[in-house]
């Protein structure tokens, strides 16, 4: 079972975020699930959502506690909600950001975790450039796949073509491959090798 | 592995797909969460007329559209509806009218609390609250299920002539992603025949409906519906093994239960919440402890006889239940000591989820500790991860005199979820 928390804002697509990599995982042949939390999905509040995915039947429908992999769709919520609660020395981190973790205070989390799996990706500015509306959950997608290696570039694509439909569908595609680019860059550092 | 026909979708669409499959003829419904993607779907189906003929009413109440329904039903009509929570009281009275007239409707609940306080997330007092209305109850586990049972629903309805209500899981099934075998049309087709109605509103063979009936045959009249309810526990296990050999899986019936034929300790629930149940037990099995469980899939009309048969070998039964009768105890709970009559099995009622508080692995397993371990006392009514220092908080403040003011408040401002009041 890999277990995928994703935190966001209402409206940056956070939901959507969730429903795409389970729709990428069952792509692969993987059993998937993906639901949000609700009743605060007004626009800017913070949202999560949650995504499960695993060879076997998944039988458990609870929140995610103990996530394999975070995805922070917006940085301003480090300091506003509990990211970072349940995720254990060995889970991936993303952040949508072009700011540095030291720049964003976690220089503490970055001690914690290793550094091949705490990564940022300016998700938002992709998104703007690809797509023309920085809406970062598809570009974080992309980046996943590279952080992970779990789901492949291709499976994400796919489900996001399958979701947004054909103009829309691949600029947000163009915005996941060249956030996968981003992060396999930032993999190929020295300093995280 | 996933194979087949199988989808990646919500749960919502799974079913709003499914009943379109089932060519219902008149879909009436008002909005409300957590059941609001099933009718947009349907009324998008609709729309574009891939459900046709089909006529979809965007009623102004509840009321209306199990009104709608009861009248287009009375016409010979295939038809559905879906609600949640307020809604489905809102509809309380017409949903007598729909069971004591026979009439076949099917209608999905997107199970939801009821207020106040008001709370729009998952639990059972809704479909709870109407346990008594005449409606078959059937309960689904999973997205599968919940599509599944629509297909049977019908077919139940209209063989026994009597309304049908499909119960899943507010957004813990309505709102989740995951895969479902969306039942093919042609396959419904062939589970499901053309409805033929029993009483039909025909201006060529006029007849009424809905007589007056005085002491002289009201009671034959309420004895018919507990019959036909009675007969309904032959049909539905038949119905599902039908559809099991036309659709090649299982879905339905009256009890499932899982690890449970030698089970020292069977947990009992009904719906989603038996999937995080069954790898609890997994885990408990593992430990060597004797340990299973019964899903009811269907509550109304309720299976005594096979809750007897499942539950009476074990010690203790706990029951898991998301809803409860105020001043009186768990409802399932009930229900399953009634059927427990005179056995020695020891009986445990616990609330859990409600208002949609998740029901976790960790408390599960917790709470099956205090039962295996006999730390739990079987009289009184026990509610899971209840936050007792906040309830005495509360307590303090009225016991306190003056005017403690309103007890959801109060309790909010203790969360610090609403402002403390700046005046």
């Amino acid at each position: 079972m890999f277990a995928v928390r994703i935190h966001g804002r209402g409206g940056q697509g956070v939901v959507t975020a969730a429903e795409l990599l389970s729709v990428a995982a069952f792509m692969e042949g993987r059993h998937a699930q993906a639901f949000p939390t609700f009743g605060s999905e007004r626009s800017g509040a913070p949202v999560v959502s949650f995504c499960r995915f695993d060879d076997r039947p998944i039988r458990a429908r609870e929140p995610i506690a103990e996530p394999d992999a975070l995805l922070v769709q917006d940085p301003t919520l480090l300091h506003q909600v509990d990211l970072f609660a349940g995720l254990g020395a060995d889970g991936y981190v993303l952040i949508n950001t072009t700011r540095s973790l030291e720049a964003l205070g976690i220089s503490e989390l970055a001690d914690r975790l290793r550094a091949e799996r705490l990564l940022t990706v300016p998700a938002s500015e992709l998104a703007r450039e690809h797509v023309g509306r920085p809406l970062p959950n598809a570009a974080l997608l992309g980046g996943f796949s590279a952080l992970t290696g779990l789901l492949s570039i291709g499976s994400v694509a796919e489900a996001i073509r399958q979701r947004f439909g054909a103009r829309v569908g691949e600029q947000n595609v163009a915005a996941a491959e060249a956030a996968f680019a981003h992060v396999e860059a930032q993999l190929r550092e020295p300093s995280r090798a | 592995m996933p194979s087949g026909s199988l989808e990646q979708l919500e749960g919502s669409a799974a079913v709003a797909r499914t009943v379109a499959g089932c060519r219902p003829e008149v879909i009436a419904a008002y909005p409300i969460s957590p059941q609001t993607h099933i009718v947009e779907g349907l009324s998008d189906l609709v729309r574009t007329g891939e459900l046709a003929p089909c006529e979809y009413l965007m009623v102004e109440s509840e009321f209306a559209a199990m009104s709608a329904c009861i009248g287009a039903s009375a016409t010979g009509a295939r038809a559905y509806t879906a609600t949640a929570s307020q809604g489905l009281l809102y509809m309380a009275e017409a949903l007598y009218n729909a069971s004591g007239l026979g009439l076949p409707i099917v209608m999905t609940l997107a199970n939801r609390a009821i207020g106040a306080p008001i709370n729009i997330w998952n639990d059972h007092s809704d479909s709870m609250s109407q346990r008594d209305s005449g409606w078959v109850q059937l309960y689904a586990e999973t997205n599968q299920e919940a599509a599944d049972l629509h297909v049977q629903a019908f077919r139940l309805a209209e063989e026994i002539s009597l309304p049908v209500m499909v119960c899943m899981d507010g957004f813990i099934l309505t709102h989740a992603y995951e895969e479902v075998d969306v039942p093919r049309p042609e396959q419904v087709d062939e589970f499901l025949p053309a409805f033929a109605p029993r009483q039909v509103l025909d201006p060529d063979d006029p007849v009424t409906i809905g007589a007056m009936v005085g002491p002289e045959a009201f009671t034959e009249v309420k004895y018919l519906m507990h019959a036909k309810q009675m007969q309904a526990l032959d049909l539905i296990p038949r119905i599902a093994a039908e559809f099991a050999e036309t659709f090649d899986r299982e879905a339905g019936g009256l009890v499932r239960g899982y690890r449970a034929d030698d089970a020292e300790t069977i947990v009992v629930a009904l719906g989603s919440v038996l999937g995080t149940i069954e790898d609890v037990v997994d885990e408990l099995r593992a430990d060597g402890v004797s340990i299973g469980a019964l899903g009811v899939k269907c509550f109304r009309p309720y299976p005594l006889e096979e809750v007897r048969e499942a539950l009476g070998g074990a010690e203790r039964v706990v029951v898991l239940e998301k809803a409860f009768a105020v001043g009186a105890g768990g409802i399932v709970g009930q229900n399953v000591r009634l059927a427990l009559a005179g056995l020695p099995v020891t009986v445990y009622d616990v609330v859990a989820g409600l208002g949609g508080r998740p029901i976790t692995a960790k408390s599960l397993a917790g709470l099956l500790g205090d039962v295996l371990s006999d730390r739990l006392d079987p009289r009184p009514l026990h509610f899971l991860d209840l936050d007792r220092e906040l309830v005495e908080r509360e307590l303090e403040r009225q016991h306190a005199g003056g005017r403690p003011g309103p007890h959801a408040e109060n309790m909010l401002r203790d969360l610090g979820i609403v402002a403390a009041r700046s005046h």
